[in-house]
């Protein structure tokens, strides 16, 4: 797909997104009144509705879904591997006991936030000081470290569960299924995203090189080291940002790249940026579903992200020759 | 002064010895050839010649200075590897894949410009790929993926070229076409060649000069008439050999 085209149609699709997010909900509010409310000095009820309510929402659910697109493409290029999502190097389980432990105790807000972000730092801190080892630090050595991390926290999680009184259980399953109810204002992950993004980009060619092997890479001129080391960081700060908003919402990160390559996309250069619009659109429009399609009861929306991504992603395998294997 | 200068130099893999303080010098415009049986280092000794790998002692110097002090993207502008195997886990294209040699001579936010497509396609022409721009490196054959790797070596340029099994996956007629191309380039432009080779008629025909591995550490060089007698290739390959009289000379059979 041309660049021009692919940008105009993953920017069409947030703005339809955003529109129909803030226009969805419990009460009534159309397009007309959308753009009255946006542009409108003098904010009437419905103007304060999407003001205070909806947007912070939608913008969240955006964000969220742009910082694990993100995230799951860096993880991808780092350990070669297509199936690598944000959360193969146990991440989101630090994140996870991280916030569990203050839904125990029946504590929210900020610290919920800050018990899921330190998680999940922990956890980066942790397998990034294994994986290094006396020896070098391969792929494979990475990604078993970050994987037994990652059961290790299944563990403490299902310990957790197990030892919480009835009440709490309902919010830390939402948590543990991704939720956006808890997100609180996304400025944070946004600034997080930004310069995510824009760093991403400055490595974007050196990233496409090393998708072809890292000795390869390093004949090319690529510090293959300082690189990896770079992505990791990156990846995983970008990851902790999404978890922290909004618990671990599953399949965005895996899928998202992987749509973009079956429609070409292949320079990490559009591939990054594009992931970022598409798997913001993607979790805004699935984050819109969870509210409103067994209103007034929500959904946690990564069940949402599944059934919306897993019918489209198939779609697209099925019609795509990008992924065949070497001919004749 | 040298291109490429080894001394005193060991290179060991576990507890097998490549080479013992071995002293090499390539100077510009030679085309050398490294021979040795499966497992003798031939693929190590490259890669450390090319500074992928730390030797254990002694010293290597580019254009002399020490190989170990200088940015990698300085030695991808002079030093070019073409690796035994070559890695796609994603999709791309050709035209993607051949331009990724200019990586070593564009800064971190330039994109790629009309005279990198132009080397570009210029090398896919040379190497017989055009037409083939937009088709996905996964679905190449052996012999078309070996072609693009020495395209994408084509358009980054270096000075100095060493080549692990250049002629791996090509047929008779490639084989011939890729190594007449390498040798007019050698020629015409001063480029430098080492190459791994197993065939050694193919060694003989294209190369000046020969760094034998016979394992344990020993190593012998030299040009033809110097190191490669029927006793050093029988003990080189552990294996009896003979000659025939062929049109360009001596050709070696194993016995």
């Amino acid at each position: 797909m041309r660049p021009l085209l692919l940008f105009s149609v993953l920017l069409v699709l947030a703005l339809a997104g955003f529109g129909w997010s803030l226009t969805s909900g419990s009460i009534d509010i159309g397009w007309r009144e959308l753009l009255a409310a946006v542009f409108d000095t003098d904010p009437g009820l419905h103007a304060r509705v999407i003001l205070e309510l909806r947007w912070p929402r939608a913008a969240a659910a955006f964000v969220t879904g742009a910082l694990l697109a993100l995230a799951g493409a860096l993880m991808q290029v780092l350990l070669r591997n297509p199936l690598a999502d944000p959360y193969v190097l146990g991440i989101s389980g630090g994140a996870a006991t991280g916030a569990l432990l203050m839904l125990l105790f029946g504590i929210g807000g900020l610290w919920l936030h800050g018990a899921a972000f330190s998680g999940a730092l922990l956890s980066m801190l942790i397998v990034f000081g294994l994986a290094h080892g006396r020896g070098s630090w391969t792929i494979n050595r990475l990604l078993l470290t970050g994987i037994v991390i990652a059961a290790g926290w299944g563990a403490v999680i299902g310990f957790l569960l197990a030892m919480s009184p009835e009440q709490n259980l309902r919010g830390m399953l939402f948590w543990l299924m991704g939720d956006l109810a808890y997100a609180g204002t996304p400025l944070t992950g946004f600034v997080v995203l930004l310069a995510g993004l824009l760093i991403a980009l400055a490595m974007g060619r050196s990233l496409n090189i090393l998708a072809h092997g890292e000795l390869a890479a390093a004949t090319l001129g690529v510090p293959v080291a300082t690189l990896r080391r770079l992505i990791y960081v990156l990846a995983s700060l970008l990851t902790a940002a999404a978890v922290t908003m909004a618990g671990s919402i599953g399949f965005v990160g895996l899928v998202v790249p992987h749509m973009l390559r079956l429609q070409g996309v292949r320079d990490h250069r559009q591939l990054l940026p594009a992931a970022v619009l598409l798997g913001g659109s993607l979790l805004l429009i699935a984050d819109t579903l969870a509210r409103t399609l067994l209103a007034p009861r929500q959904l946690p929306v990564g069940i949402l992200t599944a059934l919306v991504g897993v019918p489209v992603f198939l779609l697209l395998l099925y019609r795509s020759r990008e992924l065949h294997g070497r001919e004749g | 002064m040298a291109l490429l200068e080894a001394s005193g130099l060991d290179i060991r893999i576990g507890t097998t010895e490549v080479c013992r303080r071995l002293a090499l010098q390539i100077n510009t415009g030679e085309r050398w050839a490294i021979l040795g049986r499966n497992g003798a280092g031939k693929t190590t000794l490259l890669h450390t010649l090319a500074g992928l790998r730390r030797p254990d002692s002694g010293t290597l110097r580019l254009d002399g200075e020490a190989l170990d002090t200088l940015p990698r993207r300085h030695i991808a502008r002079r030093v070019g590897v073409l690796l035994q195997d070559h890695l796609d886990a994603f999709p791309a294209s050709v035209m993607e894949t051949v331009l990724i040699g200019r990586h070593p001579y564009l800064g971190a936010l330039q994109w790629e410009g009309p005279d990198d497509y132009a080397l570009a396609r210029a090398a896919l022409h040379a190497v017989g790929l055009d037409g083939l721009e937009d088709r996905n490196v996964a679905t190449l054959s052996g012999g078309e993926r070996r072609r693009l790797g020495i395209a994408t070596l084509l358009t980054q340029d270096p000075t100095l070229w060493l080549l692990d099994e250049p002629t791996n996956h090509l047929d008779v007629h490639q084989q011939i076409h890729i190594l007449d191309l390498l040798q007019a380039r050698s020629q015409a432009q001063h480029k430098t060649l080492l190459l791994v080779m197993h065939d050694l008629n193919l060694a003989l025909r294209y190369c000046d000069r020969f760094l034998l591995l016979f394992g344990a550490g020993k190593t012998a060089q030299g040009s033809a008439e110097e190191v490669l007698t029927r006793a050093t290739l029988e003990r080189l390959y552990e294996h009896p050999m003979h000659t025939l009289d062929g049109p360009r000379g001596p050709v070696w059979l194993p016995g």
